[in-house]
Parts: C-alpha cells; sequence; structure tokens
C-alpha cells in the first residue's frame, strides 16, 4: 500500500489533478478503516492462548492449526453443523426466493391486469416492515402449527423477499423486449413457455444478483434464528457465534475459539463476494447491466 | 379468458408468502396488542389466567414506560450518529470513486463494500474485541474506555457505520454510474470545477438515490438489535433494554409478556414508518413515475 501512495504522489507531482491524489489518498483510508478489523481477525486467530494478550496486535501467531482444531473439537464437532445449516437456509432459501421474485417482477413488469399496482405496492410495501413485528408473531404462529424450532420456521418465512421482486420487476423490463414477447405469442407459445424460454434466459444475470442479495440476507440473519430456533443442532453460524460469545466472554481461555470461530465464518461469504464481483456491480436503480 | 388468469397464477407463490408470512403476522401482532392477561385468584392452576381485550392499555403502558423511553433516547443518538456518519461517508466515497484521475479506485471500492460480506454478529465480535482493554490495538493510540456508558453509543454506531458504509456506497455509484458523461462535460466548458460538478450537478442527481437509501437506514436504524445483543458479553454497560427492540424480545421470551412486546413492536412499525413514509413517496413519485 505503500507504494501505492507513493505512485499516487508521484503523479500528482507530474502535475495531474491535485483532486485526483486527495481522492485516492480519501478513498484509501476509507479502504484501510473496511479492512482493519478483518486483517486484526485474520491475525488473531493465527495467536495460541498465551500469545493473544502478550505479543502486539498486528504480529502474527504459531496457534493457527491447534486454534482450528479445537474450533473443530468443540462440542464434537458442532461448529460444523452451523456452517452446514448456514449453507441450507442461505442457499436453499435464495434459490427459492430468486423463483418467486422473478416470476413476480417478470409478471409485474410484462402483464396488464387489473390489480397490478395495487400488488406491487403490497409487496414493496414490505420492505417497510420492520423485522420485528413480523419475527415474534411468526414464531407463535409456527408454535401454533408445530413448526417452531425446525429448519422450516427459519427457511419460509425468509423466501418472500421486497427488494428482490423490485430488483426483478426493474431488470425484467429493462432486458425484455416487449417484441420479442410478441414474436414468441404470434409462433403460438404459452405462457408457461414464453417465461420458461424466452423471459429466464434474459433474465439471468439478474437473477444472480437477487440470489446474491438474499443469500448475504440470509446468512447474516440473527434476529429470526435467534428467536426461532431452541435447539443449538439447527442453529446458523450468526447465532451459534453469539452463543459462543455469551459462553466465553468472562473466560479469556476461550477467546482464541470464539476468534478463531468469526474469522472461520465470514471466508465463505468473503470468498463468494470477491469472485461474484461482476454482479454486484449490476445497476440497482435502473436494471441495466449492459454496460 | 385463460390468459387473464395467467398473471395471477404466476402471482400466486408470491401473494401466498405474503399472506402467511406478513399480512397474517401483522395482523396478529394487532390482536395481541390489544389483548392482555387476566390473574383470578393466585394466578396457580388451569384456567386462573385467562385472555381479554384491554383496549389501548398495552400502548398507554408502553408511552409511560421510562424503560422504553430511555431506550428510544439511546437509539435516537445512536441512529442521529450513524445515519449522518454512515450516509455521509458513503456519498463521499461514492462521490470519490467518481472523480476522474483517482488511483486504486477498485481495490478501494472493493474493500470498502467488503463489510457488507460481514454477518453483524460476525463484526460486533470482532469490533467487540477491539474494544477489550485486554486486548485493543486502539487503546494503545486512544485512552478510552471504548466500552464505557459515554463510549458505548459511538462505539456501537462505529459497528453500524462500518457495517453499511458500502453498501450505501455502491448504490450512490451505481446511480452515478447511470448518468451520461455529457451532463459533466457542458459544465466543465462553462468552467465550472470538479467540487461544483459534484455539489450542483452529481448531488441533485443522486437525490432519488440518496432518499433510498436513507429510508432503508432508518428502518435498519430504528429496529437495531443484533449488534447491542451481540455486544452485551463483553461489557455490563448495555443493558437488556439497551434499544426498544431489546425490550420487546425480553417481554416477548423471558418476562412471557406478549401483549406488551406486541404494543410495543407496533409503536416501532409506526416510527419507522411515520419516519420514512415522506422520502418513500418521493422515491416512487421518481423511480415509477412512467410504469
Amino acid at each position: 500500500m505503500a507504494a501505492a501512495t507513493r505512485t499516487a504522489a508521484h503523479a500528482a507531482m507530474r502535475g495531474a489533478l491535485p483532486l485526483g491524489f486527495t481522492s485516492t489518498a480519501v478513498l484509501l483510508l476509507g479502504a484501510v478503516y473496511c479492512l482493519f478489523p478483518v486483517s486484526w481477525v485474520l491475525v488473531a486467530a493465527t495467536k495460541s492462548k498465551a500469545e493473544l494478550f502478550s505479543i502486539s496486535a498486528f504480529a502474527p501467531g504459531t496457534g493457527l492449526l491447534s486454534n482450528l482444531a479445537d474450533l473443530a473439537a468443540y462440542r464434537d464437532g458442532v461448529f460444523w453443523l452451523w456452517l452446514l445449516n448456514t449453507l441450507l437456509y442461505a442457499g436453499g432459501g435464495a434459490l427459492l426466493s430468486t423463483v418467486v421474485s422473478t416470476v413476480s417482477g417478470y409478471t409485474l413488469a410484462k402483464y396488464r391486469f387489473p390489480g397490478r399496482n395495487v400488488i406491487f405496492n403490497l409487496l414493496l410495501g414490505g420492505i417497510l416492515v420492520p423485522a420485528v413485528v413480523l419475527a415474534i408473531p411468526q414464531y407463535l404462529l409456527f408454535s401454533t402449527v408445530g413448526l417452531a424450532d425446525t429448519y422450516w420456521s427459519v427457511l419460509l418465512p425468509q423466501i418472500l423477499h421486497p427488494y428482490g421482486i423490485y430488483l426483478a420487476r426493474v431488470y425484467a423490463g429493462a432486458a425484455i423486449p416487449d417484441t420479442l414477447l410478441e414474436a414468441g405469442r404470434i409462433d403460438g407459445a404459452g405462457h408457461g413457455t414464453l417465461l420458461r424460454k424466452v423471459a429466464l434466459p434474459l433474465m439471468l444475470p439478474g437473477m444472480v444478483t437477487i440470489f446474491l442479495f438474499q443469500f448475504v440476507a440470509i446468512w447474516n440473519n440473527f434476529l429470526l434464528p435467534y428467536i426461532m430456533l431452541g435447539d443449538d443442532q439447527k442453529f446458523p453460524l450468526t447465532v451459534g457465534l453469539y452463543t459462543l460469545l455469551a459462553a466465553g466472554a468472562n473466560q479469556p481461555s476461550l477467546y482464541n475459539l470464539i476468534i478463531t470461530g468469526a474469522l472461520v465464518s465470514i471466508i465463505p461469504l468473503i470468498a463468494l463476494f470477491l469472485t461474484m464481483q461482476r454482479y454486484w456491480r449490476t445497476d440497482l436503480s435502473s436494471g441495466a447491466v449492459k454496460h | 379468458m385463460r390468459a387473464s388468469r395467467v398473471p395471477y397464477l404466476f402471482l400466486a407463490p408470491a401473494m401466498a408468502l405474503f399472506t402467511l408470512f406478513m399480512a397474517l403476522p401483522i395482523g396478529y401482532t394487532i390482536y395481541l396488542s390489544l389483548r392482555g392477561a387476566k390473574v383470578s385468584g393466585l394466578g396457580l392452576g388451569k384456567g386462573a389466567r385467562s385472555e381479554i381485550f384491554v383496549g389501548a392499555a398495552n400502548y398507554t403502558d408502553a408511552l409511560a414506560d421510562g424503560a422504553l423511553w430511555n431506550g428510544w433516547l439511546r437509539v435516537l443518538a445512536y441512529g442521529l450518529l450513524v445515519l449522518v456518519v454512515m450516509l455521509g461517508l458513503a456519498l463521499l466515497f461514492a462521490l470519490l470513486l467518481d472523480t476522474a484521475h483517482v488511483r486504486l479506485a477498485r481495490f478501494s471500492r472493493i474493500s470498502i463494500f467488503l463489510p457488507f460480506a460481514v454477518p453483524g454478529v460476525a463484526a460486533t465480535l470482532m469490533w467487540g474485541f477491539l474494544y477489550l482493554p485486554s486486548l485493543s490495538p486502539i487503546r494503545a493510540v486512544l485512552d478510552v474506555d471504548l466500552l464505557g456508558p459515554t463510549a458505548v453509543t459511538f462505539s456501537m454506531a462505529n459497528i453500524a457505520v462500518w457495517g453499511g458504509v458500502g453498501f450505501n456506497m455502491l448504490v450512490l455509484y451505481t446511480a452515478l454510474r447511470a448518468v451520461p458523461r455529457a451532463y459533466y462535460e457542458a459544465a466543465r466548458i462553462d468552467g465550472a470545477s470538479e467540487i461544483q460538478i459534484a455539489l450542483r450537478i452529481k448531488i441533485p442527481i443522486l437525490l432519488p438515490a440518496i432518499i433510498l437509501t436513507t429510508v432503508f437506514s432508518i428502518i435498519a436504524t430504528v429496529q437495531v438489535f443484533t449488534e447491542p445483543t451481540a455486544l452485551r458479553p463483553l461489557t455490563n454497560t448495555i443493558s437488556s433494554t439497551w434499544s426498544p427492540l431489546m425490550k420487546v424480545y425480553r417481554d416477548a421470551f423471558v418476562t412471557g409478556d406478549l401483549y406488551s412486546a406486541a404494543a410495543t413492536s407496533i409503536i416501532i412499525a409506526a416510527i419507522s414508518l411515520v419516519l420514512s413514509f415522506g422520502f418513500l413517496r418521493v422515491v416512487r413519485d421518481r423511480a415509477f413515475g412512467e410504469g
């Protein structure tokens, strides 16, 4: 990073706009701020119990493997179960959510029918409903039908995604030409065929974006599983990490375990995030992904 | 005739999910908020506790509840800090990314967006350890108890700013990218500086996106729960009713007063609706005016 700053400074001296140098510097400060806790946890996870409190914060230690072994052994490997559960909730939930959002968004963008705006506003209005108004009654309703503390109780409420429907509608409007649908109709294609053969292939990049947003939202959700689940065998990582913290906050000997757990739990999403860069860049406000 | 049924068929899954997991829970919460428990005799045995209609009593109780008011004041201070700093930084970063001659823009953009991939619990845990006197590298330069009564609001706001600045920056930046460059060329020919272009052209163009991000941020801030809950194990400064939503959780699941929990969550929802409704109207007019 020092080299990078030097190049920027060099460019500024050569007579490029001083604004470019200031902008670069401010943005790099922002980057350092955002990378700071992640890099700290990365280094801290390599330290042994003694090293965590003795050596300097950003000096790597020698305990990474034993920390990972401790984490794997914690309560017969419950941590890996949490990781699998999270994958199931986030993967399954995001997949279902993407299908529902895409079909709904396409219908709202490309069909004219009575009640279209009412339905859209109702569904979109869901964005404004705070999770709190939903989570507790959802728990009570799931209890009534005997489904509280099951995988379903975490999976089902997270399928409907107002923001996903909004994105899909905007995206369908921009990516599917009416003329193409019209041509398909003249060729005798039914509504199901138009959806499968014309709409879905064109909406694929938008679907990836919707999937990613919902995947991250479910992966990061804490309130809903925290309320729904009692059995720690069904916990996702967020709730598992919290119980780990609640159990170990007063015992500095458990800090290594918690820190290593935090590191392992953020690695999959960061990897997904970095490999899917292209789809995070899609235009959220206009649906145009063509540039 | 059959064709006219198709859009409703396509929208059926979304509407079913909406009914089950939104409309029904909202209705149930409103119903519960108007009910109360009546205890007869010593409250022991079957039938000693019954549910009755209590009208607005739960609401008047909630409005007279000192603990809740303290929670609102804390969240107000926290929320103002988060909204101003987070959205201010997001706007600044988005504008800087959009200026000419910025070096390493890709690196900065990805780094600043990275915390979006970190779950709130993990973020709180990482920052929590960084605040902890025995571990904190921050304490080496800043001699403040970051988990003390005054500082804890700032420390918590920092976690939310860290987690949210990247997403909001991305929304604003993608909106900026959609603006034809010719707009700025004309201003440059007229002799406008980059800063004038940012203030006079870019910010007004960004207004709908700024409003959108503000609405989302207000809704998220009013129902802050994850950060204070996950930070609690590390400090005695945060009470179990630090934020209004934490009190709802305590009422519902610890003290078992579902009725007051329901009333309080309706109040939280009403406040976020009132705060964001004005914003949303403008967004809708701008974004869907033609649709």
